[in-house]
């Protein structure tokens, strides 16, 4: 007790001395494609004179190196009015020369340098195309799971391959924010699609401290970066709201992943040749039943007015691949598109509402069928977002499934690259969740609680799915020994056992407090159990983990993926294998 | 628990709705969520013919109540399913597509999320913006009350 006294004292001490230190932005240690627009920013802890500011790079006056002076706030307020300090912001700056440069601020007592990396690429693009096909939360658990539901295992042998298996490159990808060891599907993302790690629920911006979530020091995504400099087709496919915070951060830059008009606004400006996934609600303009738009904005129309053909369906989506007009814009949902199991098996969820939208297997397969008409290549995104979506509410039947759809979209980009071999494919997951694949359920072993059937070790034997129509799917989900997977983290809820038959698991509900407590939805189920959660009662679901996501490329470029690599070094890659940071066009 | 004291707390807490006349709950024609939209199309939504032919008149639905936006919003959220996201409060969370916004005739106490509910009140369809918190809403009950099924 007395130790935790004096240290609590010395912590106390130690910050009451403390300076508070400038933020500049972007961060130290940041990477910077050369060449590559970016928004500059300085937050003083103090309100300052512009005379008395002064700001160096490599020991120049930075207005010299930069190629012009920064816009000078003298007092930047927070939201209820309290002044912040003083800041200097430079917006659209970019360094040509590669190489370190070190950026140093004094003003008063206040004093900050950071050290950036500008780099180049060589000259010569090595791939003609990228496809990065993103499992949204993708971890070991969903792969191991979905190759032994998927294709079955004896004597400690699978049965077969996922196609994800056979990927020659890979590496440990560490997936933490800026400001946080933990991390969501926006950081992450965008850290891929820029090269520059941020905060959470940040797209392609560094998180700076006003309250808007729209002015925030930007930085480059690959789309403007192929615009940029290259003449390729840029497209995005995945099966959340197209607007959700993966497929958003290709195009987007905006503090709060929440703001899904204005991305939808992003994604127009950008106009990717090929766009498909849900999230119709932010296209429709106000006034229309469905639409989540506060403004009068008529997106399908925009879309339409620029020359895209406009698919709602399955049945016009595969129209829409016959004819010539380069760009689809396919919306199959209102909100997040239904997931395979719901989809083609069970026909839950929204599938009455919605009965023909299209999986990712086909969205995945018209993108490459239309973008591959441009002779100068394509890049490719394509998300299988409800990995993800069901491993929140630890719906792992959904989840696993979800990954063996998405597996099979990773097929197709392969045979793609069999005949285009100058394509590079890259295949990660973007966070991870704490799940883990234990063991196997067991409904006829002995015992009167569902727990007595968990078996484990040697008991857990192999489950009994079985794929008679040999579609990568098990012919039936709630078979009497199933896999056995659970959660390192949740929520109160009922641990049911058993796969989720009338639609998605929602395993908390919240009080008028802010607690989440367990769903009674699920209290009956025969064998369900309370379980007591370990998270915070503010936790609504099962959260990310921390946990490394592999990454595993092929192609051209791919080599360069190897060991323990930050998130934002894969942008490098991508840029080094489409040679960005040398215009071509 | 004996079902008297249960009861007896229930209208100790919903005061508004002890004194509704009861004739008048009971003889609002019921709509149920799977009644409120005629079709639905990535383009839109089409209202029930059922919804428009009862625009204008008391109904009955049931349903749960959202955690409201907060405690002194003049609204809450009715929903088919209990909601396991709040998307007032979740930047990643978003609303169904089926919700019915309530605005009560008079203050009632928050009802636990796991309780079905049934609500009455005036029917009102079209898109509306709340003036006080810019909400959007397609499908109201005005001058509503509610209790527990």
């Amino acid at each position: 007790m007395r130790a935790l006294f004096l240290s609590l004292a010395a912590t106390t001490i130690l910050a009451g001395i403390a300076q508070a230190e400038p933020a500049i932005m972007p961060l130290d240690r940041a990477t910077i494609l050369a060449g590559s627009p970016f928004d500059f920013k300085i937050e003083l802890d103090q309100v300052h004179a512009a005379a008395d500011v002064a700001v160096t790079v490599n020991g120049q006056p930075y207005a010299s190196v930069f190629g012009k002076p920064a816009e000078f706030v003298a007092e930047e307020k927070g939201k209820d009015g309290k002044v912040l300090g003083s800041a200097l912001i430079a917006r659209g700056l970019s360094i040509a020369k590669p190489g370190d440069y070190t950026v140093a601020v004094t003003a008063g007592t206040e004093t900050k340098s950071v050290t950036w990396t500008v780099y180049g690429t060589p000259a010569v693009p090595t791939a003609k195309n990228v496809i990065f096909l993103l499992g949204d939360g993708l971890s070991v658990a969903h792969r191991t799971a979905a190759r032994i539901m998927s294709k079955g295992m004896h004597d400690g042998k699978a049965d077969g391959r996922l196609a994800m298996d056979d990927l020659d490159h890979m590496a440990f990808i560490g997936t933490s924010s800026t400001h946080s060891i933990a991390t969501d599907s926006a950081n992450t993302m965008s850290a891929y699609m820029t090269g520059h790690k941020s905060r959470v629920n940040a797209l392609g911006v560094y998180a700076d401290r006003t309250p808007s979530s729209l002015d925030d020091p930007k930085v480059e995504t690959i789309a403007e970066a192929l615009r940029r400099t290259t003449k390729k087709s840029v497209g995005i496919v995945s099966t959340a709201e197209i607007e959700d915070a993966t497929p958003a951060a290709v195009v987007s830059h905006t503090r709060k992943r929440a703001d899904k008009a204005e991305i939808v606004g992003m994604i127009y400006d950008v106009k990717p040749e090929v766009v498909l996934g849900g999230g119709s609600a932010y296209f429709l303009k106000s006034g229309i039943p469905g639409s989540k738009r506060k403004d009068d904005k008529d997106y399908i129309s925009l879309f339409r007015d620029a020359g895209y053909t406009v698919a709602t369906t399955a049945t016009e989506l595969k129209a829409a691949d016959g004819s010539n007009s380069g760009k689809i814009l396919g919306l199959f949902h209102t909100g997040n598109m239904d997931t395979k199991l719901d989809r083609s098996f069970l026909k839950t969820g929204t599938v009455d509402k919605f009965p023909d939208q299209p999986g990712l297997v086909d969205m995945t397969q018209t993108a490459l069928d239309q973008l591959s008409k441009n002779p100068d290549g394509f890049f490719l995104m394509v998300e299988g977002a409800s990995i993800d979506k069901m491993s929140h509410p630890m719906d792992w039947d959904r989840a696993v499934i979800e990954t063996i759809e998405f597996d099979q979209a990773v097929g197709v980009a392969k045979d793609f690259a069999r005949t285009h071999p100058d394509t590079l494919i890259v295949v990660a997951g973007d966070h991870t969740h704490g799940v883990s694949l234990i063991g196997t359920i067991d409904d006829d072993k002995p015992g009167t609680e569902m727990r007595d059937k968990v078996g484990v070790y040697d008991d857990a034997g192999y489950p009994n799915y079985t794929d008679a129509d040999h579609d990568g799917y098990p012919d039936k989900i709630d078979v009497s020994r199933r896999l056995a997977i659970f959660s390192s983290n949740f929520p109160d809820y009922y641990e049911t056992f058993r796969p989720k038959m009338d639609g998605p698991f929602e395993p908390a509900v919240k009080t008028e407090t802010g607690d989440y407590v367990a769903n009674e939805a699920y209290k009956d189920v025969p064998g369900a159990v309370l379980r007591v959660g370990n998270l915070p009662k503010s936790a609504d679901t099962a959260v990310h983990a921390v946990d490394d996501v592999v990454l595993q490329a092929t192609g051209p470029g791919s080599d360069e993926f190897k060991g323990y690599m930050e998130q934002s070094d894969v942008y490098r890659v991508l840029a080094d294998a489409f040679a960005l940071g040398a215009a071509q066009k | 628990m004996p079902f008297a004291l249960r009861r007896r707390q229930f209208l100790a807490a919903l005061p508004a709705l002890a004194s509704l006349p009861r004739m008048a709950r009971a003889e609002a024609p019921e709509l149920t969520f799977d009644q409120l939209y005629g079709g639905y199309s990535a383009l839109g939504l089409t209202f029930s013919d059922k919804v428009k032919l009862l625009d204008g008149q008391s109904v009955r639905i049931r349903g749960f109540m959202a955690p409201p936006l907060k405690a002194e919003a003049q609204f809450f959220v009715l929903t088919r399913v209990p909601m396991a996201l709040c998307p007032f409060c979740s930047t990643d969370a978003d609303w169904p597509d089926n919700i019915v916004v309530v605005y009560l005739e008079h203050r009632q106490t928050f009802v636990q999320p796991n309780r079905t509910i049934e609500v009455t009140g005036r029917l009102e369809h079209g898109s509306w913006v709340d003036p006080d918190t810019g909400f959007v809403s397609q499908l109201r009950l005005r001058d509503a009350s509610f209790g527990l099924v």
